[in-house]
């Protein structure tokens, strides 16, 4: 059987090697100087920014939607006609697909790196996120993840590394005091899907489970590309959790509540914000409606009108999950530079640092650590195939979402606006976003 | 108890795809000595091609199950031609050509389905229609779908099927003739080239119900679910004996109750604190019902393999396998 096994060897290679093979053309670096004889075309300067997710396997769709914010904002920032130093701003996207993998992420980050890009949206997964992060940083290129939730990110004293949204060490006693408080389980089991960011999550619910003196089962653990979870749920099943929490993505998250109620399993099933999507209801069909899920941010429903206008008219689709955090990192880098008046990725970071921006999921600022300062965590259920807001978390204080949207009309009516005419419509369903056809 | 009998209920059904895989397998395997690499992605196509024909007829109005009926005899002759087009073009042309050739071919040829399947069906992991309402019956405290049922049930009667074909019919005969040699079947007037094709043919048909299985049981479908699957297959085909064809099924049901039995209790026996000496040494981390576990049921996709390595050690021509392992 040996060549069986030099066989696969080259097929695990040639494998490899495809995976190489989807680059998309670097875009030429102009000379700066372009020769400003002629008065009518005025001098430009081409400044890269990178969008990185996965953009072929795991979950294409999450990373499309991450691109696409990016793609918005760049566009938006060509079409106004911006000025860094006295020239003509151009806003090249330079989209990479690191397909979900930690050893892909470290190639494609020296990449950017070696391609002098100017800024970083990305990554997706935290655990892509957290060594590539350390390739920018030696370069200091500065990287803003509008998605990657592992608090690990901003925790080694990166001066580059920001994130536009939540952390999982708020993320996860969000959702874990909502279960705790709202459905009083006695017994919960946990699953999760060995990564940086599914393992994390888990931990930080099963923290405060435990201080909530709610009994946890021994952890289970899956992968990121599990579809058969029955033998794992088939052992649940015998000890009889009142509800499971499960940290990891949609695509595995799915299959996993079908399957577990297919066993008829009865227990409430909570996701954290990879598995918070309307794709779950797709994916696990009916079994989909009633879970409990949470999205590091506000819903993206929340976000500001302009930019969801903006977003359907562009993409002819609604944002997914975290576009509109990535659209904001993108116009967060395009701010700082127009602030810096400049392009160079050590002038603007200083800028960066201390920015207060109004963006499309509201006002942003960082902390020392680089993460926003005061991050919303929302609270979701199943209804009717949709996610459905229920709640907003901020500094541990809980908000009804109605309540929230409430108060947040008079502060920002820009912002509310989108929000409130569509539950009157509907009165008994609080729910927020029915895509215009 | 009930949990034990529902991990064998899990396994039984899992097995039963994997069986009729590793049928399309062996017998490629004991007729021509090539491992079909490729036969993964023939499952994966059609599960694909069921998808985009589920899609088509949703809004029909026709019952669930005739729409997946119908779904899978368009999956049939998909893969049936995929199948064919595959040994007509890429293996023929081999056939007398050092072995390693065409093993090499095989895996360029799942290479270039997987990426035409990226083309056609995008790269998302694809939601399956859940046309058929799942059931539950209870079966001595273990639960079991309508739709597991009809998993077995099909398995069985393809396997059955695929039994009466080789041993009592005259493609059958020709086949086995093929397979033991194929020059003196030539004399004997049997047209090889015809056989084999035949069993190409038939290989992709089983796969071709073997993706519409899959993908309806687990709910999802992408283009490179016919890899991981195909190699646990083909690990089925080699644990039951390659180029056996009652070896296949034995090896499929097997390595599925393996695989699931595995899955829920490795934590248990992996778990140090149930070991009376060792939980006591490690003190704390075992007090009020803690567990120190090494490994845990991430492990499950390993199981296949751990298998393929043990029978290839000590029983390198498989469970049923009379040939001695020279062939490949």
């Amino acid at each position: 059987m040996n060549n069986h096994k030099a066989a696969w060897t080259l097929a695990a290679a040639a494998l490899a090697l495809a995976g190489c093979g989807e680059e998309k053309p670097a875009p030429k670096a102009q000379a700066k100087a372009e020769a400003p004889a002629a008065p009518a075309p005025a001098p430009t300067i081409e400044i890269k920014i990178a969008s990185v997710a996965p953009l072929t396997v795991k979950t294409p769709h999450l990373g499309k939607d991450n691109e696409n914010g990016v793609r918005l904002a760049l566009d938006e920032a060509n079409a106004s006609g911006i000025k860094i130093d006295g020239k003509d701003a151009k806003f090249v996207l330079v989209s990479e697909d690191d397909q979900g993998d930690p050893k892909v992420g470290t190639t494609v980050a020296q990449k950017l790196v070696d391609a002098k890009v100017n800024g970083i949206v990305g990554h997706l997964n935290s655990g892509v996120t957290i060594p590539a992060s350390v390739i920018y940083n030696q370069a200091g290129i500065p990287m803003i993840t509008g998605s990657a939730t592992n608090p690990e990110v901003t925790e080694r004293g990166f001066k580059v590394t920001f994130r536009t949204v939540g952390r999982d060490d708020q993320q996860g006693p969000a959702i874990a005091s909502y279960l705790a408080a709202n459905t009083k389980p006695k017994v919960v089991a946990i699953v999760d899907d060995a990564t940086a960011y599914g393992a994390g999550i888990a931990n930080e619910v099963e923290k405060t489970l435990k201080a909530a003196n709610v009994k946890v089962l021994p952890r289970e653990k899956g992968t990121d590309s599990t579809t058969d979870w029955k033998a794992i749920l088939t052992k649940l099943r015998g000890r009889k959790p009142d509800a499971v929490f499960y940290g990891g993505m949609d695509q595995t998250g799915g299959p996993l509540l079908k399957q577990g109620r297919e066993l008829g399993l009865k227990a409430v099933f909570a996701f954290g914000d990879g598995a918070c999507t309307d794709e779950m209801s797709k994916l696990a069909g009916p079994a989909a409606e009633g879970l409990l899920c949470s999205q590091a941010g506000i819903p993206p429903q929340a976000a500001d009108k302009k930019f969801l206008d903006a977003y359907k008219k562009k993409f002819n689709t609604d944002p997914i999950l975290y576009s509109p955090f990535t659209y904001d990192g993108a116009n967060l880098l395009i701010a700082a530079m127009k602030k810096a008046n400049s392009a160079d990725p050590a002038k603007y970071l200083p800028e960066l640092q201390k920015i207060s921006y109004q963006g499309a999921t509201g006002k942003i600022e960082f902390d020392d650590k680089g993460d926003r300062k005061d991050a919303e965590m929302t609270i979701f259920t199943m209804k009717d195939g949709k996610i459905t807001p229920l709640a907003i978390v901020k500094s541990g204080k809980t908000t009804a979402y109605d309540d929230f949207v409430k108060a947040a009309a008079p502060a920002a009516p820009a912002t509310a606006a989108p929000a409130a005419p569509a539950p009157e419509a509907k009165k008994d369903e609080p729910k927020k976003e029915e895509p215009k056809k | 108890m009930d949990t034990f009998l529902q991990q064998l209920v899990n396994g039984l059904t899992a097995g039963s795809v994997y069986a009729i895989v590793a049928l399309g397998y062996t017998m490629v395997y004991g007729i021509i000595q090539l491992i079909n690499f490729a036969h993964g992605e023939v499952v994966m196509i059609g599960a694909m091609v069921a998808f985009s024909v589920i899609g088509a007829l949703a809004g029909s109005g026709l019952p669930p199950i005739a729409v997946l009926f119908i779904a899978t005899l368009c999956a049939i002759p998909a893969c049936i031609a995929v199948g064919y087009a595959m040994e007509r073009l890429a293996y023929r042309p081999l056939r007398r050509a050092p072995r390693l050739a065409p093993l090499i071919t095989a895996i360029g040829v799942s290479i270039v389905l997987q990426h035409l399947a990226l083309l056609v069906w995008t790269r998302n992991v694809l939601a399956y229609p859940q046309i058929v309402a799942t059931k539950n019956y209870a079966l001595f405290g273990a639960t079991i779908t309508n739709v597991q049922l009809g998993i077995i049930a099909v398995c069985v009667a393809m396997m059955a099927g695929l039994a009466m074909l080789v041993y009592r019919t005259r493609l059958g005969i020709a086949m086995r003739a093929t397979a033991q040699n194929q020059q003196v079947a030539a004399l004997m007037g049997i047209d090889v080239n015809r056989v084999i094709a035949a069993t190409f043919v038939i290989g992709a048909a089983l796969a071709a119900v073997a993706g519409v299985l899959y993908s309806t049981y687990y709910g999802v479908a992408q283009y490179t679910m016919g890899s991981l699957l195909g190699l646990k297959a083909f690990s089925a085909a080699v644990l039951g004996g390659i180029g056996n064809v009652p070896g296949a099924m034995l090896g499929g049901l097997l390595l599925g109750l393996v695989e699931a039995l595995g899955a829920g209790y490795i934590g248990d026996f992996t778990d140090l604190c149930a070991y009376p000496w060792i939980g006591e040494a490690l003190g704390e981390r075992c007090a009020n019902g803690g567990q120190f576990i090494l490994a845990g049921s991430e492990y499950q996709d390993v199981f296949a393999f751990i298998v393929l390595i043990l029978v290839l050690v000590f029983r390198p021509s498989g469970l049923l396998g009379e040939r001695v392992g020279d062939r490949a």
